[in-house]
């Protein structure tokens, strides 16, 4: 009967687990080595790595992405990147206030013949969208909408703490390595782009088509695309964006070195914190709140103990 | 139990005068503190007051949710994350609000299996376990619509499914999922109506619930022997302080449970899939419920053929919610005498049996059905081809290279040829899920009403004070010395 029970809680933790949906044909994103300091109940984020992931979406993912649910005032707000004690309010955080100015936006209010307003972004606004509308997205990237990177993180894996941020680290850094992007002459002339994979039981060619780009991590299917056995293609599928990140692509603020692994490592740490800007408090409440429940716990424990003392049951 | 005296004695000049005319408080007294409850119910048995908790902190929430959330499809999906971002604590209610779905199913389930292993649905609780039956339902329908509102991916093509179901009954399908949806398509006026309808349930659970107390305090309590109470001195202990303590304590280790996937892991339990915008355009690459429904969605999967002028279609939708409705008639489909499956050693099997049927009914549900569990032998490829003259035909191929070498032949020669995967026969999880949807309607129709009456149960201690002295526990504790 024990061997039943244990073998029951097994099955049941096991079906909860696998439950979490097996994705569609991505590779699985790999975290960086020694993991992300904020997963675990106690982690942290680096705030300094936020930062710089900031910068990095600013100067590099923001002319495509959008990220319609944060305002610069989010930056410099309690567990943010910029957050300075002197300004309890962000809106008079000077870093923020200066990070704003420099977005040009549309004023959500004409003037008062009626024209629209273009001024210089306050704290207050949320960030500059990169597009008026969907079809301008469209029509400046191939037909493809870049989406928006509020919350890509939570949009990504099994839910768990870091798993999007993974996602994000392993895609942008993911790409082939250039070198074995090869060309060819293709049947009517037109220039081919394709892979050759040799490993393992993935032999063959991959045809990159025009605009598309190959990622391992990347959800899709590959298959309409693959020379070789169609019982292994290759993981992943293709993209839009070209490979973004090359070694000093920015030039960070507070001097560190901007290889790719770095700056894809920030990037997806600032994304991360973006998605649930709370998450420092939510961890910060939740020990007290563990200890106090645990407290009451073995106090009703003893109150239980006590008042059952006579009773046989 | 009914047959109780109170022995509510209003203290107080107002006590009395309200006992009088309103006996309210004497309700409560009877009711909570000096009600006889069995000495030997066991911490299975403290769900009841676990789900009571779980439905204050999901109504309570809910109301606080409500004052900030937008329905309409243009804003809901900001709306709730502008909760999570700029409402003082939004965070948190929010994702107790989230998490809190999950653990009252978690706590629902409990609730149920031990309410079908003790045989708490028999005669006089005929009743009683229906009303949970109800409840059960209504949680249901309040979960998938509260599920709609964040209007995320799989909230839109999850409710597209759910509600296409209803397409499949014959006549008036149709007609119904238009009304349902209040339109041609899922749309801003059905996320109206299912934050109205998500709202109201709640409320319809709370009546319901109160039902079932009341059903429950009429006989009183089952208990682990399912011999009824028979001496109320020996028997039993008041409600409070025995119970209130012992459920006190259930109900904090489950809030500590709670706590952890709330400030923890708050999005574990949910799908990924539900933090993308919803997009009408775009259908997720597999649409799946939530961890609770997973079972139902792998019956209503599992029916892939037709049964005489059925559809599979229909026939899925029926088996569906025949799994839900054959729990409604459970008390008079169980013949056993015997109350406690403590006592059954036989039907024990079949019992636990079940509970492993409905934890990987819950894998098949979450997974492509298609999906091999075991496969015999290993796919193989088939070229199909055209040859110049026109004759149609097709080649199996282990390797790669050969079956390309004879499509490059037959291109060669003027024909055309095409490569494909043929997969190798498979044990897959749509055959999991079929065994385990007979198994799962075998157990209640099958299995209980031949059991009851073939079986032959152990002998039944004759009192809850007797079974309670019988215990190694109790045995080994030295006897009294009578004293001279």
């Amino acid at each position: 009967m024990k061997l039943l029970r244990t073998l029951i809680a097994g099955l049941g933790a096991a079906s909860l687990v696998l439950s979490a949906h097996a994705a569609g044909g991505g590779k699985k994103p790999k975290a960086p080595e020694g993991g992300w300091a904020f997963a675990g109940p106690l982690g942290e984020l680096e705030m300094d790595s936020v930062a710089r992931g900031y910068q990095v979406y600013r100067e590099v993912c923001a002319a495509c992405h959008g990220m319609k649910l944060l305002s610069y005032r989010n930056l410099g707000e309690k567990g943010g990147p910029f957050y300075d004690p002197k300004y309890p309010n962000a809106n008079d955080n000077p870093l923020v206030k200066a990070f704003a100015a420099e977005d040009e936006i549309l004023d959500p209010n004409p003037d008062e013949n009626g024209d629209p307003i273009y001024r210089p972004a306050r704290p207050s606004d949320p960030f500059r969208y990169p597009y008026a509308n969907e079809q301008l997205g469209r029509a400046a990237n191939g037909g493809a909408y870049p989406p928006d990177l509020s919350v890509i993180t939570k949009a990504r894996g099994k839910g768990n703490d870091g798993d999007g941020a993974s996602y994000v680290y392993s895609l942008l850094k993911g790409y082939p390595d250039p070198d074995k992007i090869k060309t060819r002459e293709g049947e009517d002339g037109e220039r081919v782009n394709y892979i050759n994979f040799d490993k393992g039981e993935t032999q063959g060619t991959l045809i990159q088509p025009i605009g598309q780009y190959y990622n391992p991590y990347m959800a899709g299917d590959s298959t309409a695309q693959w020379e070789g056995d169609p019982r292994h293609v290759p993981y992943g599928g293709f993209l839009a964006m070209a490979p973004q990140l090359t070694d000093g692509r920015v030039e960070y603020m507070d001097g560190t070195e901007a290889t790719v692994q770095q700056m894809a490592y920030d990037v997806a740490q600032f994304l991360h914190w973006a998605g649930d800007p709370k998450q420092s408090q939510r961890k910060t409440l939740g020990l007290p709140t563990m200890i106090y429940l645990l407290l009451l716990a073995v106090l009703l424990w003893f109150s239980y103990k006590r008042i059952w003392r006579n009773v046989k049951h | 139990m009914s047959g109780h005296e109170s022995t509510y004695k209003p203290q107080t000049g107002f006590t009395k005068w309200l006992d009088s005319r309103l006996p309210i408080v004497r309700l409560a007294h009877d009711s909570f503190v000096d009600f006889p409850t069995p000495k030997n119910l066991n911490y299975w048995y403290t769900f009841g007051g676990i789900l009571a908790i779980c439905l204050a902190i999901q109504i309570l929430t809910g109301v606080v949710l409500a004052m900030h959330y937008t329905a309409t499809v243009g804003e809901a999906f900001a709306s709730v994350e502008r909760i999570m971002r700029d409402v003082p604590y939004g965070w948190l209610i929010r994702n107790i609000h989230m998490v809190g779905a999950s653990m009252f199913f978690l706590a629902v389930y409990v609730h149920m299996f031990r309410g079908l292993y003790y045989g708490s649905y028999k005669a006089p609780r005929e009743v009683l376990w229906i009303l949970g039956c109800i409840i059960f339902l209504l949680m249901m329908a309040t979960a998938f619509l509260g599920y709609m509102l964040p209007w995320g991916q799989m909230s839109l093509h999850g409710a597209n499914v759910i509600i296409g179901l209803f397409g499949a009954i014959p006549l008036v399908g149709e007609s119904i999922q238009s009304w349902l949806m209040g339109g041609p398509s899922v749309g801003n006026q059905t996320l109206q109506r299912f934050f109205s309808l998500h709202y109201l349930l709640p409320f319809m659970i709370a009546g319901v619930v109160i039902l079932h107390i009341w059903a429950l305090h009429v006989p009183g309590n089952n208990n682990p022997t399912g011999v009824e109470v028979k001496d109320v001195e020996k028997d039993t202990v008041p409600f409070h302080p025995y119970y209130t303590v012992k459920d006190g304590f259930a109900i904090v280790i489950f809030l500590l449970i709670f706590a952890a996937f709330v400030f923890y892991f708050p999005n574990v339990l949910g799908h990924a899939d539900n933090y993308i915008e919803a997009n009408p355009l775009v259908t997720p690459a597999h649409i799946v419920p939530e961890w609770y429904l997973l079972p139902f969605y792998a019956i209503l999967r599992a029916i892939t053929f037709d049964i005489g002028p059925i559809e599979a279609k229909l026939l899925g939708v029926i088996f569906m919610f025949g799994a839900i409705a054959v729990l409604f008639i459970l008390p008079w489909l169980d013949t056993s005498k015997v109350k406690s499956m403590r006592y059954r050693p036989v039907a024990k099997q079949f019992f636990f049996g079940f509970v492993v049927a409905c934890l990987l009914l819950g894998w098949c549900g979450a997974t492509n059905p298609d999906n091999p569990i075991v496969s015999f032998g290993s796919d193989k490829l088939i070229v199909t081809y055209t040859d110049s003259t026109g004759i149609e035909g097709s080649a199996v191929f282990d390797g790669y290279e050969e079956a390309a070498a004879f499509r490059g032949e037959q291109v060669t020669a003027g024909g055309t040829a095409s490569l494909a995967i043929e997969k190798a026969g498979a044990f897959t999880f749509l055959h999991l899920g079929q065994i385990l949807t007979a198994y799962y309607f075998a157990y209640f129709l099958l299995i209980l009403p031949i059991l009851g009456l073939r079986e032959k149960p152990k002998n039944e201690p004759e009192s809850i004070h007797q079974s309670i002295l019988d215990t190694p526990h109790a045995r080994s504790e030295p006897t009294p010395i009578p004293a001279e």
